[in-house]
């Protein structure tokens, strides 16, 4: 900021910004009581419309005139449709951005989480003035601008086993926006058990993939494809993978498309053909879309399959709690050294200023993408994928007779690469507890976070 | 005989095939009298491609794919052609993909 800029000068536009702040909220409160159905709200009644608006002949009229939208029958349809978006991140914003847009009649959000100035680079509903917001709202507070005539329903909890069918006997098809397993689980389970179809988006770093899961109840479900889960540690989110923006908006964009397509008619459980599509955005010199042949509904599926399967789910099973999704998915355990093997933030400055940063070892274990975007400068890099690869100490690249100190962007894998160092080498190796992040926060406030 | 197979390693799988997507392989006959199948794709690839043995686990679990893997033969499920009893033919693709959690 320029210093000439007097304290007058601020302090006005300091109260100017506070008063913007209280009509925002008010404004927000207002629309949110207005519309905002309570929590019993299964009992109000969503009248079926016949007829569409003089101004939704007008808003809707560039996709009503597309032959394969169906026209008229085609908007009504979209009108009359009750939707569950969960997750309003990478993949729910796009998509509730062209829902809304297309004049669903009502969308609900499922989210707990709040919006991370991470998070906007893809997440195209949430901007820089709502961080902190819980993202359900956000996401509200555009859509409700972008197209009031569509009811939105905000929840900003967790979907759990205990929620879940209460909140899915509201609509008429899911989309499935989240980012973990056992998340992908309970909302196919529940669907499976309350009917409904789910449209399902993924994606990571680079690639994308899209299905239509359990179509009206006929074609395959999650469980189908996925009887088992796959092992935690290959399951990599887009915190710690990354993403790239254009990519899974895409998949939210795609899954936008097919729940209109599913909502207007246009699969039926004749034409339906259960597929998976997989977006890449890097492959090679260009981007592709394959689209693979899927296997039907699996008769012994427990969660789609017949009634009399052994251990077929029922809704009292889920939510007596006798399936814990995320334990059955698999924790990863970080807690694997004792507390003498480990050091705070504060405490390796210290042995920093004491040792010199000769005297030591620093290894930073995180990918080289990682360390490439910001490092101590004395630290050197030994990813731990890598690190592991390493069973002959004559081939570990640093000193060896230095003390060794393992650091990580937020102390997970470090704890990883000590417990891996002290076994396999007999070293006595630290790591710095929390990480950069830590380092960033107690330590040195101008070392960036990402 | 020998046939010739085009491998596809998505959804990130290729960290393991050397950041390759797309591999052209000849499998070589183990018996001139019984076709070569899925599985005899399968033990080939893990054990002349994977390159570190700590990679296999990536793959391979209980002696198949694991879970979270599915097999594509032409772009169709493998549970549609016989899984690892289909007979392999010159020219299939054979893709194997990752399954993507991430939102």
């Amino acid at each position: 900021m320029s210093s000439d800029i007097t304290l007058e000068q601020l302090k006005e536009r300091l109260a100017a910004l506070e008063l913007e702040n209280t009509q925002l909220k008010s404004e927000l409160s207002s629309n949110s009581s207005n519309t905002k159905p309570a929590e019993s709200s299964n009992t109000q009644t969503f009248e079926p419309s016949t007829s569409l608006t003089l101004e939704e002949y007008t808003r809707y009229g560039r996709q009503l005139t597309v032959s394969q939208f169906q026209s008229i029958p085609g908007q009504l349809s979209l009108k009359n449709s009750k939707i569950l978006v969960i997750g309003a991140g990478g993949l729910g914003c796009p998509a509730l951005l062209y829902l809304t847009g297309a004049g669903v009649g009502k969308i609900g959000i499922v989210d707990d989480d709040v919006v991370d100035i991470s998070n906007v680079h893809r997440q195209v509903l949430h901007d820089t003035t709502r961080v902190g917001w819980f993202k359900a709202e956000s996401a509200e507070w555009y859509l409700r601008r972008l197209n009031p005539n569509v009811d939105i329903q905000t929840y900003c909890y967790r979907l759990d086993p205990l929620n879940a069918f209460d909140i899915f006997q509201e609509y008429d098809l899911i989309l499935d926006c989240t980012d973990s397993p056992h998340s992908r689980y309970l909302i196919n389970d529940v669907a499976c058990l309350t009917g409904k179809t789910i449209v399902s988006g993924s994606g990571v770093r680079t690639e994308g993939q899209l299905s239509i899961l359990n179509f009206r109840n006929s074609g395959p479900c999650y469980r189908c494809f996925y009887p088992s889960p796959p092992p935690p540690n290959s399951v990599t989110s887009c915190k710690d993978g990354g993403v790239i923006g254009p990519v899974i908006g895409l998949v939210g964009v795609m899954m936008a498309l097919e729940a209109i397509k599913v909502l207007t008619g246009w699969y039926t459980e004749e034409t339906f053909k259960p597929f998976l599509g997989l977006y890449s955005g890097y492959d090679g010199l260009s981007q592709s879309w394959k689209c693979f042949k899927m296997r039907g509904k699996k008769k012994e599926c427990i969660a789609c399959g017949d009634a009399s399967n052994e251990g077929k789910l029922t809704r009292e099973l889920i939510q007596s709690g006798a399936i814990d999704y995320e334990v059955w998915c698999g924790v990863i355990n970080y807690n694997v050294l004792k507390e003498s093997e480990r050091i705070t933030a504060g405490q390796y400055a210290d042995i920093l200023g004491k040792f010199k940063e000769d005297g030591h070892v620093l290894l930073d274990v995180r990918p080289k993408e990682h360390f490439s975007i910001v490092h101590l400068p004395h630290s050197t890099s030994l990813p731990l994928d890598k690190l592991r690869r390493i069973s002959d100490k004559a081939q570990l690249p640093f000193d060896t007779d230095k003390p060794v100190y393992t650091i990580c962007r937020y102390g997970n894998d470090s704890q990883y690469a000590t417990r891996y160092l002290n076994d396999t080498f007999g070293f006595d190796a630290k790591d710095v507890k929390g990480g950069l992040y830590k380092w960033s926060m107690d330590v040195d406030d101008k070392f960036p976070t990402y | 005989m020998s046939v010739n197979i085009k491998l596809e390693f998505l959804g990130g799988l290729d960290v393991i095939f050397n950041s390759e997507r797309y591999h052209k392989v000849t499998v070589p006959s183990t018996n001139a009298s019984t076709p070569l199948i899925l599985r005899d794709l399968i033990k080939y690839i893990v054990d002349n491609m994977i390159k570190d043995p700590k990679d296999i686990e990536v793959f391979i679990e209980n002696d198949t794919i694991r879970p979270g893997i599915l097999t594509l033969i032409n772009d169709t499920d493998w549970e549609l052609e016989g899984e690892e009893e289909y007979v392999l033919e010159s020219g299939d693709v054979i893709s194997f993909t990752s399954t993507l959690h991430g939102g």
